[in-house]
């Protein structure tokens, strides 16, 4: 399992994190023509409670499809971030929200504290596309995806008359990672 | 494969690997975490001619499919724990009347309302048992997207050809979960239609079996008239209590999947030489349980892997045949135990049987199943 890449986006029900993982997944799959596999974990509530999607990539068959050591974990919430850091693996990739995280973990991390929902809120003008920054950030900084694979798959998921919103929060995100 | 390659959700392949089957008719009632199967077909299925409905309940759901199939739609139902109970008494009514139908359980946690979002494959013994009365059971379980929509083609291509309802049994982890699949092209699988009779109306008996144990199924609506019933009944199906009719009768039903074992056995038996320790599992389980053989591989202890694809009629002599090579079989399975019990019974006493069992709503890891594996090792 030694090429496995495993990322986990956490937060709370209503963040688009699931919609994150497909986009992120399909990315991957179909335009860089690796394998990727898409999970998620929700509870009943249809906005708030905890929710997280996984994705797994590799160049080979994956067979368990959820995440056990994480290379990156998004965090949009305090509370995410305390309950699933325990599997980022030493020297993973946190990226946690500046405004939402504020107690940041101890341990051997490369730490990302940006500014994702600020960004999302005051640059784009719609909080809701918190989740389309977050993936810009991702595509920064997991080789195994381009900028421009995961413009395409956002494209291809996102309501028609935001396209224009969309690329815009994805570039934001992608320069929140310096 | 050629094809067109697609990035879909196991319930999504359920879903187009029924219209790719021929199915024309879905009734059902929402229930996570199969919601997305009715989604999906509520779209599609007006593009194709079909018809979807949903009812107010899932017992009404399963008769709608009941009555669509006898005027000859394939047709389909999809739910949960809750909506598979509800289904059980339509269900067995297919069973007797011998009306093709294929029924779609996405298992969460029970019994009950139990987990409605976490995993499970808690009702693979009411796939075989859930309805009352000697009956016939067939009961698949993919562990893949891409196997998803494959062996939905399959359920209704059995269920047709041998007229019973098919269960196709699938979990909340590889209902939801997203991979790149092949639709293939119209054409490059096969698809099987049930039989239909060849005589005019005024000489058709709904159940003569002259022919063969499977009696030609007339559309109702075409010019065939006759009666249905979930009494016991003769060749012209009305009812009957004669004992030397409703013997055979019986026995029939169950011969449909005892003398078709060619078309529904399907597992895989991945093999190392000298391996005295074999796992069995299905579904999402399986994934885990590849993942820990590969892990346990590469610390040198070798694992036999029976996957089962059909988990009804249960593959007793591929069962048998890794008893008698290895010294334990390890059963992984989201319940408290089910599944093991076939394998016990089938292997009659040839190896020692151990589970890794969850009911907590969360997956079963590769870990959890290496540490059994280190254990008997």
């Amino acid at each position: 399992m030694s090429n496995r890449y495993e990322v986990r986006l956490s937060g709370a029900g209503g963040q688009g994190l699931v919609l994150g993982g497909v986009i992120l997944a399909e990315a991957v799959s179909l335009y860089e023509g690796n394998n990727a596999v898409q999970t998620q974990s929700y509870g009943p509530e249809a906005r708030g409670g905890a929710s997280k999607s996984e994705v797994i990539i590799s160049t080979e068959e994956i067979d368990y499809p959820k995440a056990t050591q994480i290379d990156l974990l998004l965090c949009l919430t305090q509370e995410s971030c305390d309950k699933y850091v325990v599997d980022l693996k030493e020297d993973g990739i946190l990226i946690a929200d500046s405004r939402m995280v504020k107690d940041l973990p101890e341990g051997n991390y490369r730490i990302y504290n940006l500014p994702i929902i600020d960004t999302a809120k005051e640059k784009v003008g719609k909080v809701f596309v918190a989740n389309i920054v977050a993936l810009g950030a991702i595509a920064h900084l997991v080789d195994a995806v381009s900028l421009a694979s995961v413009e395409k798959a956002v494209l291809k998921r996102v309501p028609p008359g935001t396209e224009e919103l969309n690329k815009k929060a994805l570039k934001l995100g992608y320069d929140l990672v310096e | 494969m050629s094809g067109k390659e697609v990035f879909y959700q196991g319930n999504e392949a359920c879903a187009e690997g029924a219209l790719y089957a021929g199915c024309r008719f879905f009734a059902g009632y929402p229930i996570t975490p199969s919601t997305e199967v009715a989604e999906f077909l509520a779209r599609r299925l007006p593009r194709v001619g079909g018809a979807f409905i949903q009812m107010e309940d899932e017992i009404a759901a399963m008769a709608a499919v009941i009555g669509a199939s006898l005027v000859g739609k394939k047709s389909l139902t999809a739910t949960s724990g809750p909506g598979y109970s509800l289904k059980m008494e339509n269900l067995g009514y297919a069973c007797i009347a011998e009306v093709p139908c294929v029924i779609v359980n996405v298992m969460r946690g029970g019994p009950s309302t139990g987990l409605p979002t976490g995993p499970s494959q808690s009702d693979v013994m009411q796939a075989r048992w859930g309805t009352h009365g000697d009956h016939p059971a067939i009961a698949l379980a993919p562990a893949s997207v891409q196997e998803i929509f494959t062996e939905t083609v399959r359920a209704f291509n059995i269920s047709e050809r041998l007229r019973t309802p098919v269960s196709l049994l699938t979990d909340e982890i590889i209902g939801h979960m997203r991979e790149r699949i092949i639709i293939p092209p119209e054409g490059e699988l096969e698809i099987w239609d049930r039989p239909r009779p060849t005589v005019p109306p005024e000489q058709y008996k709904p159940y003569d079996i002259s022919e063969g144990i499977i009696p030609p199924m007339a559309d109702f609506g075409s010019g065939y008239r006759y009666h249905v019933t979930g009494l016991n009944h003769d060749e012209t199906g009305f009812p009957t209590n004669k004992p030397s009719l409703v013997q055979p009768e019986e026995e029939r039903l169950m011969a449909k999947v005892t003398e078709n074992l060619d078309i529904l056995e399907k597992h895989e038996y991945t093999e190392k030489e000298g391996a005295r320790i074999g796992v069995v599992s299905f579904g999402s389980s399986a994934r885990s349980s590849r993942a820990a053989i590969g892990l346990a591989a590469e610390a040198g202890i070798k694992v036999d892997f029976l996957r089962l694809i059909t988990l009804w009629p249960f593959p007793e002599d591929a069962a048998v045949q890794m008893a008698d090579k290895v010294d334990t079989i390890i059963v992984p399975e989201m319940n408290l135990g089910q599944m093991i019990e076939e394998v016990q019974r089938s292997i009659a006493g040839r190896a020692e049987v151990v589970g890794v069992n969850r009911a907590d709503g969360e997956p079963i890891t590769p870990a959890q199943i290496l540490d059994r594996i280190r254990e008997v090792a």
